[in-house]
């Protein structure tokens, strides 16, 4: 052998060496799943620095979990937004509609109307109440898990759907895979498939807006399993160096695809607790917690926007459900533990909230399920109109070439003439839709 | 690592199972066999990546290895394609053979700096003091409805680096045999495996049925160890009127076209692109005197610019006709648009007419 390891003799007796494999606590066929050993400290009890302190004083923060919403769904403590009812009904309805347009699309991809889908149960406080909490021109940096940025920003459905299905009405001419939206009007940048990619982006908006002597923030979003990327790191350094006005949001649902959030880390410290060794702000949230993600979310936005610096946020939550339509998650995880999650789900917390305010009732919650279901179902028809993924092609050709540059070099216009032709030797009698 | 093929307890078992039946695998199976047999022989060889250890891979290519082989040696990975890379190159200084996985080859650019100016120039740099003996498996290429970011056939972007092999198999029998042979050579290799064709031998006709592996020839996977060697293109079938280079599922899509129209072609799988195998393409081309490449890779600076100007240079006296590329167009790979993109049966056949009215 060229290259076998040349192992010295262990003449003093040292101590062999071992490597160590993360292993989650669960994995399918668990006789029971016990959360117990998550930390969920008392909600309020969590102290709340000045938005303009130095990142020191967060960092007790980042070991810790901003709760505001406790088991008598009251909120408590400092971190408490006191957001007007009003303003707690219109979440609410955002996580109704997202959780029905999740149903909805999944099922549409099940029944062959498009080749993808994800969904963001149990997690959709982490995107609707967040961005509830931003400026609705503060530039966002997604991840593809944030639908409901793009909802509470009162993005249509139909282009969502439109987008989805690929079809004629897509204003991204059927180019990207499902759910990878883009909407400036909406300050939503173009999601990327390559993971991480977005959040050193964020950095560089924020940057422009502080050489431009702008008002506006940036905040981006990532995946747990994300931050081992490389692009975080840096996204984490450049935020720092240049006191950045960003939001860094961390969703940690537990899960990236098969791999425990120990693959990325996660067993050794918190996601929150990165932001130390950068000298960033950082805070740790019940992600579960509609009033902490948006407490957490408004604080950090001040600082930003105060010139304060940026912030990293962890949001401590859990994937309810597969990682996509690609994914049986009953290969690699305890189907238990969704139960079992000790944070609760988002929507039955605002809820039972609202509802203990006096300010909702069961009647008006399944009113407005039952609407919101029909919303999506009303607009699903209606982007059906323009034709579904399943059933062909609804771009023109030549569409494929444009917007590769600006301009159509010689080469792409050659293309272009080439794949017409190529159409009409396919389909004499015209392109299927 | 010493070549132990020819001892008769090595020499592949026919592809039969007990029974006495052929051993039909596909692609995925014919992968994971490879590294079963790898692990098996060899304790140095490691496998991980992504989603690679308890659950076995997205595609499922090294199920069952962990639980057989143990978590040291088959286990995930953090989502960092660089530094899944740089712990391989890590690793094989070490003196271990690692066999990364990255997850799509879309993916493969965070790793990109590791490979390029770190694992394919360890040899050269250190006088071959050290080297890296790694594998990275990738699933590419496109026809799954992948959009841009599941899609991609990024070879070239190896093939123009020196010091780094670049293996595509388009069969279970060649993907194991060759999957073993880059497992087993002390340069580091990219193993890129056509995902289209994981399942059966995709042949272009997007709009009729989908064959299954289990009746094609090549889907005959003997047990046990055996090697295609690196650098061997393979001879699909034989004809006097054109050659045919290829690689991956195009292998089935110019063979399907072929057939339908009836044209007697010498199409040469390529199986490696780096080092290639200048002698079989030379032959060929000489006898038949026509010339068309084939890949799924957007044509500017593609490998079949690479074929091109070495046929050009090598056998432009034999030559009838301007040599044929037929490839993927200089854009994304579109999401709906995808059949209109993949260099399909209409346009490998618009460019057989034309070649073959020269
Ligand atoms: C650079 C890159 N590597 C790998 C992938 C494949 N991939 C897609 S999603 C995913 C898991 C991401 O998990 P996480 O960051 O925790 O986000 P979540 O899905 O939980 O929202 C992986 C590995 C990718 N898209 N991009
Ligand atoms: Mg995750």
């Amino acid at each position: 052998m060229a290259n076998g390891p040349e192992r010295t003799a262990n003449r003093d007796n040292k101590p062999q060496l071992s490597l160590h494999v993360p292993e989650p606590n669960y994995r399918p066929g668990a006789e029971e799943v016990d959360f117990s050993a998550i930390e969920v400290p008392e909600a309020g009890a969590q102290p709340r620095p000045d938005e303009a302190c130095e990142p020191e004083e967060t960092h007790g923060l980042c070991t810790d979990l901003i709760r505001v919403l406790g088991d008598d769904n009251r909120a408590h403590g400092p971190w408490d937004p006191k957001l007007e009812p009003e303003l707690l009904r219109e979440m609410l309805h955002h996580f109704a509609l997202v959780r029905a347009f999740d149903e909805r699309m999944f099922r549409g991809q099940r029944q062959g109307k498009t080749s993808f889908y994800m969904k963001c149960t149990g997690e959709e406080a982490t995107s609707i109440s967040t961005s509830m909490a931003l400026q609705p021109d503060d530039m966002v940096f997604p991840s593809y898990r944030q639908q409901g940025v793009l909802i509470a920003r009162g993005y249509p459905l139909i282009e969502m759907i439109n987008q989805i299905y690929s079809n004629s009405g897509d204003k991204l001419k059927g180019r990207q895979l499902p759910i990878m939206y883009s909407s400036r009007e909406h300050s939503f940048f173009s999601i990327s498939g390559n993971l991480a990619t977005q959040t050193p982006q964020a950095v560089g908006w924020a940057m422009a807006s502080a050489i431009k002597n702008d008002t506006r923030i940036a905040a981006t979003w990532v995946g747990e399993g994300s931050t081992a990327e490389g692009d975080f790191h840096a996204a984490c350094t450049f935020a720092s160096v240049y006191q950045a006005p960003v939001i860094l949001n961390v969703i940690n649902n537990q899960w990236a695809i098969s791999s425990f959030s120990g693959f990325a880390g996660g067993e050794q410290a918190t996601f929150a607790s990165r932001a130390i060794g950068y000298g960033l702000a950082g805070l740790r949230v019940d992600g579960n917690d509609p009033l902490a993600c948006y407490a957490a979310e408004k604080w950090a936005a001040d600082r930003a926007r105060t010139n304060s610096g940026p912030t990293l946020i962890e949001f401590f939550t859990y994937r309810a459900e597969g990682h996509s339509t690609s994914d049986d998650p009953s290969g690699y995880r305890s189907a238990q533990e969704r139960d079992a999650w000790p944070l609760g789900d988002p929507v039955v917390r605002l809820k039972n909230h609202l509802i203990e305010l006096g300010e909702w009732d069961e009647e008006r919650q399944a009113e407005m399920d039952l609407k919101a279901a029909e919303k999506v179902k009303k607009d699903t028809k209606e982007a059906e109109k323009n034709g579904i993924l399943g059933h062909g092609m609804h771009q023109p050709f030549h569409t494929m070439f444009e917007d590769v540059f600006e301009d159509e070099p010689w080469h792409l216009k050659e293309q272009n003439e080439q794949s017409q032709r190529e159409r009409d030797t396919k389909y004499p009698d015209g392109v299927p839709h | 690592m010493s070549d132990t093929a020819n001892k008769a307890a090595d020499k592949p078992k026919q592809g039969r199972d007990a029974t006495g039946e052929d051993r039909r695998l596909n692609m995925i199976e014919a992968i994971n066999d490879a590294l079963d047999v790898s692990m098996e022989k060899d304790d140095n060889v490691v496998v991980f990546g992504e989603d690679v250890g308890y659950f076995g891979g997205v595609f499922r290519c090294t199920a069952g290895l962990q639980e057989k082989y143990g978590k040291s040696r088959a286990f995930d990975t953090p989502i960092s394609e660089c530094g899944i890379v740089a712990a391989a190159i890590g690793m094989g200084a070490y003196g271990l053979r690692p066999v990364p996985e990255i997850q799509f080859a879309d993916y493969i650019y965070p790793g990109y700096d590791q490979i390029i100016s770190e694992a394919a120039r360890l040899r050269y740099r250190s006088a071959g003091e050290f080297t890296a003996p790694i594998t990275i498996r990738s699933p590419f290429g496109g026809g799954i409805f992948g959009g841009q970011t599941h899609s991609q056939s990024p070879e070239s972007l190896f093939t123009h680096a020196s010091g780094i092999k670049t293996v595509i198999p388009a069969t279970p029998y060649d993907a194991k045999g060759l999957l073993i042979a880059a497992i087993e050579d002390n340069d580091p290799v990219i193993f890129f495996e056509p995902k289209r064709i994981y399942n059966g031998p995709f042949d272009g006709f997007f709009d009729r049925p989908v064959k299954n592996w289990k009746t094609h020839p090549d889907s005959v996977v003997p047990e046990g160890h055996y090697r295609i060697p690196l650098g061997k293109a393979r001879l699909v079938t034989e004809g006097d009127q054109l050659t045919v280079l290829t690689y991956g599922t195009m292998v089935h899509v110019a063979k399907a076209v072929l057939e339908e129209k009836g044209i007697e072609a010498d199409i040469l799988d390529l199986r490696t692109l780096v080092p290639l195998d200048m002698e079989a393409v030379e032959k060929s081309v000489k006898k038949t005197g026509k010339c068309m490449i084939v890949h799924e890779a957007t044509r500017t600076s593609g490998f079949g610019a690479e074929l091109s100007a070495l046929v050009q240079e090598r056998c432009f006296y034999h030559l009838e006709a301007p040599i044929a590329r037929v490839t993927g167009f200089d854009t994304p790979y579109p999401h709906s648009l995808e059949w209109a993109y993949f260099p399909g049966p209409v346009r490998i056949g618009a460019a057989l007419d034309k070649l073959l009215s020269e």
